[in-house]
């Protein structure tokens, strides 16, 4: 009986417990609105309290008022109190330090499901103090490196999120925070950035052939057998091959041109949505997402046809960003 | 950094602790830095073990003990010391800044001198530098930086210190009782004196009290500071008998009245000096005048103490004495000193009354040749035969002690009383400094109808030494002079000292002596009642300093323009153009803008062009100088009016 009604208070204190930090949880959500970016840290955004070393500090100080006091040593008092007012003016320093921030979302890495999102934060000092060891972390989840902001300047921090599921993961709420000047405190801010990083979807473990190979149908279309012929030069657009770009024109001409071959549009793979019969929607983008990147990383042209996309054939990093995106957020 | 502040810090102890102390916390910090600098290898867990061992054995072996104020000390620096020796983590390093803030402290266990208070600031500023440093990621903070830092924050800290200071509660007395070496050594007078005991505490220089009258300054001759009284006599040494417990014996006052406050030097004794003899009214708190007429603190004095009296030099002491005090009075050890007791009996029988017999005895010190020394030949186990009728030289107490004995053998109630004599008038302060080496005694004789009489015999000796202090009556006195204050070094040096005595004075009554006393008086000057006034003035001063505090910071925290002549020019510039109707768009530089602007508005465009030439020449080129681009600015403000015409003429 006894060891029931023990866990019936375990559990029962459990439950509060869980209860007070869901109530805790939902109270800082409502003072926690997702903001746009840039958001300026403001003074009443601000919360404070002493570190264990700050315990530690005040305990020491604790002693030595009553060791000063047991003595009347005026020398012993004096010290006590200049630590003292030391400490009380560590904490404006620590919530100065924080103050007047401004944080700006720069971006976000793509990352593969299971990876770690890289989410890219600027911090914008527009005040004429220096800001020393702001650390940003994810709720729970462990400190990055301290970062400086000089006055009148700005840096950048990355910060790393697990990613989970393939789409958009959208950035929890962020904890700026600093312990500067001396540790005795530490002041943070809790700031819920609108910002999100595209998850592709994991790629599916290689082996399974890209469709050319397999025999399917001859996707590989207008193979001419290898003689390129200068079809012209075009505008350079984002994502084409350094390669293709035709230096030569780059001092006459003022925007850079690429060089087009009629064999690239001949050589171009078509990666079917449809050729992987027989596995369910998670395993087909898996599958579709490997063999995006074995063709960019053969340098071949590649296409992607999703049941509700076509993505025409080319090449380079935005080919691929635009196949791995239009997986990711497939039926999203 | 961390280790030059550690030295820094520990320096001071070095010399009041043993030497193999300072020389292991020396070989430590070196060790440290061959770990730093040269990356000699750290030693390992079982050394530093067995180093801790030693220590502590060592700190045993040295004091006996491990608690107590220094052995606790010295316990302090080998723990630092061997602390350095596993300085790993930003960890350790926090340690360190707690244990040196601590050390801090330690200091003024042994000195509170005004340079203290430098060396206070200066290490709490360095070893708040060594924390900074520390709460910077991966490596620390340019010295220079948060030196800088730390300066910023102890000149912050100061006024909540001074307020702190002032208006924390202060409360009288230990709470848990001293160590029994609390303090530094200090030599003063003793409760019980034997030849020889007071020679020792002129050789020490110190400082016993300072006096600042009120009015007028009694003269040399006056200046007897009451101390302790004894009243029994073993044929060796005199102590304080019976004569001391009671109630306080009558006095009736006579004669001018002088007004002094003493600042009295932490004696770890109880008595409380007096001018001879203090007003039994208006004493101060904490004090009771004895059967003797000397005046007890209730606690033993382990800080400096100040208080104010009223003293009446002519007065009328214990006119009516019992039986029982005459014969405590008349005391002497059974056959010692025959030959005293025989010139004493003579005297008796050939002087009827007392005032006879004190005068034979006077006449009997001026005319054999005594002489009044410092360093008298030693005496046999008839000190008072020995003294009177061989040697022939004493000090004070030899004179004051043999005088009591003779007068007890001649029948007249008498006492020795102890104190200091003279007191050298400081010419910045105007107050009189009254040190160890003014220490003195001379004796007291109950005469019926008149009370106590103070006989001093060293003035039949030695005038000198009750008119011009000590430094005058001692002809042998050459190794005595370091500790004399007198004008014998040179005037500036002696001008120096005066300056530097004063200073300390007011430190010692303003700061040092700052407690529960004077704590009242600042309350009442405020005019607060009672604690809690006290604590709600404290609550409320702490409070506005650190709201004003937090707005300073606030206000050095604003956002605002950069500091930058030339971007405030050109947003100036920008505004101007904005009333012109022309607005950079996102993303377009100052060139690209003033194109196209010029383009827009050629009317405009020599301005305009003037204006890009002067601001990109200014902030890229350096073919510009900022006042071009302020002669451009007006170009555009004197074209103000007529492209508007224009608009509206169209």
């Amino acid at each position: 009986m006894i060891p029931a009604a023990q866990t019936d208070t375990r559990i029962a204190a459990d439950e509060s417990r869980r209860w007070w930090s869901r109530r805790f949880e939902a109270w800082i959500q409502a003072r926690t609105p997702r903001v746009p970016s840039p958001w300026v840290v403001a003074r009443g955004r601000i919360y404070i309290l002493p570190t264990r070393y700050g315990y530690a500090y005040a305990a020491l100080l604790l002693v030595m008022l009553l060791g000063a006091m047991n003595y009347s040593n005026s020398m012993a008092f004096a010290t006590t109190f200049l630590l003292t007012g030391l400490g009380l003016v560590g904490m404006h320093q620590t919530h100065a330090n924080l103050i007047n921030l401004r944080i700006a979302a720069a971006g976000a890495e793509p990352a593969f499901a299971g990876g770690r999102a890289q989410f890219r934060l600027r911090l914008d000092n527009p005040t004429a103090r220096n800001r020393y060891s702001l650390h940003f972390s994810w709720r729970g989840d462990g400190e990055n490196t301290g970062v400086d902001v000089p006055a009148q300047g700005n840096a950048a921090a990355a910060l790393e999120l697990p990613a989970a599921r393939r789409g958009w993961l959208p950035a929890p709420r962020l904890t700026l925070a600093t312990r500067f000047p001396l540790g005795l405190f530490r002041a943070w801010s809790w700031i819920n950035l609108d910002q999100q990083a595209l998850v592709y979807p994991q790629p599916a473990p290689p082996g399974r052939k890209p469709p050319q190979t397999a025999g399917s149908g001859g996707r590989l279309a207008h193979n001419r057998g290898g003689d390129e012929e200068f079809a012209g030069l075009r505008d350079y657009r984002p994502g084409d091959h350094l390669g293709s770009i035709h230096w030569k024109s780059l001092p006459k001409i003022p925007r850079p041109q690429v060089k087009q071959f009629s064999e690239t549009q001949a050589q171009s793979l078509w990666l079917d949505w449809d050729e992987l019969g027989g596995l369910d929607v998670e395993q087909r983008l898996a599958q579709l997402t490997r063999w995006v990147l074995e063709a960019e990383a053969a340098g071949v042209a590649y296409g992607l046809r999703l049941p509700d996309r076509h993505i025409p054939p080319a090449g380079g990093v935005a080919q691929r960003h635009r196949c791995l995106e239009a997986l990711a957020l497939f039926g999203i | 950094m961390l280790l030059a502040v550690l030295a820094v810090v520990l320096l001071p102890h070095a010399t009041h602790l043993p030497a193999w102390i300072s020389a292991l916390a020396g070989c430590a910090l070196l060790w440290r830095a061959g770990a730093v600098l040269r990356g000699w290898p750290l030693p390992g867990t079982t050394v530093r073990a067995t180093l801790a061992v030693i220590g502590l054995a060592g700190v045993y072996a040295s004091f006996g003990r491990i608690s107590g104020q220094t052995a606790g000390v010295a316990l302090l620096v080998v723990m630092t010391a061997l602390k350095l020796t596993e300085l790993r983590g930003i960890r350790d390093g926090l340690v360190l800044v707690l244990l040196m803030y601590f050390m801090l402290i330690t200091h003024f266990l042994f000195s509170q001198e005004p340079w203290a208070a430098a060396f206070l600031l200066g290490c709490a500023t360095l070893i708040t530098a060594v924390a900074i440093r520390l709460q910077h990621p991966r490596e620390g903070l340019p010295a220079r930086a948060s030196l800088r830092l730390a300066t910023v924050m102890i000149a912050q800290a100061l006024p909540l210190m001074l307020v702190m200071f002032l208006l924390f509660p202060r409360i009288p007395g230990p709470l848990w009782g001293l160590p029994s070496d609390a303090g530094g050594a200090i030599a003063g007078l003793a409760d019980s004196m034997a030849p020889g005991d007071i020679e020792r505490v002129v050789r020490s220089g110190a400082v016993a009290f300072r006096v600042s009258f009120d009015g007028t300054v009694p003269p040399p001759a006056l200046r007897y500071w009451r101390g302790p009284v004894f009243a029994t006599y073993d044929g060796h040494r005199w102590t304080p008998g019976l004569g001391v417990t009671g109630a306080a014996p009558a006095l009736t006052e006579a004669g001018p009245a002088y007004e002094y406050q003493i600042t009295l030097e932490p004696s770890h004794q109880r008595w409380l000096f007096a001018l001879d003899l203090p007003d039994t009214e208006n004493l101060p708190a904490g004090a009771r005048l004895g059967a003797d007429a000397t005046l007890r603190s209730d606690h033993a004095l382990d800080q400096r103490r100040l208080y104010r009296l009223r003293s009446y030099p002519r007065y009328r002491l214990q006119p009516q004495i019992t039986p029982a005090q005459r014969n405590a009075f008349l005391q002497l050890p059974r056959a010692t000193d025959p030959r005293a007791r025989k010139l004493a009996e003579g005297w008796r029988a050939q002087n009827p009354d007392d005032a006879g017999v004190i005068a034979a005895a006077l006449r009997y010190f001026r005319r054999n040749g005594f002489r009044y020394t410092l360093t008298p030949p030693p005496l046999d186990r008839q000190p008072i035969d020995d003294f009177l009728f061989r040697t022939h030289a004493g000090f004070c107490e030899h004179y004051a002690g043999s005088f009591t004995f003779l007068m007890r053998a001649a029948g007249i109630p008498a006492r020795v009383v102890t104190g200091y004599l003279g007191g050298a008038r400081n010419p910045v302060g105007g107050y009189l400094v009254v040190r160890a080496s003014d220490a003195h005694a001379w004796s007291e004789v109950w005469l019926a109808g008149s009370g106590w009489l103070r006989v001093d015999p060293t003035a039949a000796v030695s005038p000198a030494r009750i008119e011009d202090g000590i430094d005058a009556a001692l002809p042998d006195a050459a190794g005595l002079s370091d500790y004399l204050d007198a004008g014998r070094n040179s005037a500036w040096l002696y001008r120096l000292q005066a300056r530097w005595d004063w200073l300390n004075a007011q430190w010692n009554r303003w700061v040092l002596a700052y407690g529960p006393e004077l704590q009242q008086r600042v309350m009442a000057w405020l005019g607060l009642a009672g604690w809690g006034g006290l604590i709600l003035m404290l609550t409320a001063a702490v409070g506005l300093l650190l709201a004003a505090l937090g707005l300073a910071l606030l206000y050095g925290a604003r956002p605002r323009r950069a500091d930058d002549p030339l971007l405030n020019l050109w947003q100036r510039a920008l505004r101007r153009l904005a009333r012109l109707g022309l607005r950079p768009a996102p993303g377009e530089g100052p060139r690209d803008f003033l194109a196209r602007a010029a383009a827009e508005r050629p009317e405009l465009e020599r301005p305009l062009q003037r204006l890009g030439a002067a601001y990109l020449g200014a902030r890229y080129l350096g073919t510009a100088g900022i006042d071009e681009l302020q002669r451009a600015l007006t170009l555009i403000t004197a074209r103000r009016g007529w492209p508007r015409g224009r608009r509206t003429a169209a």
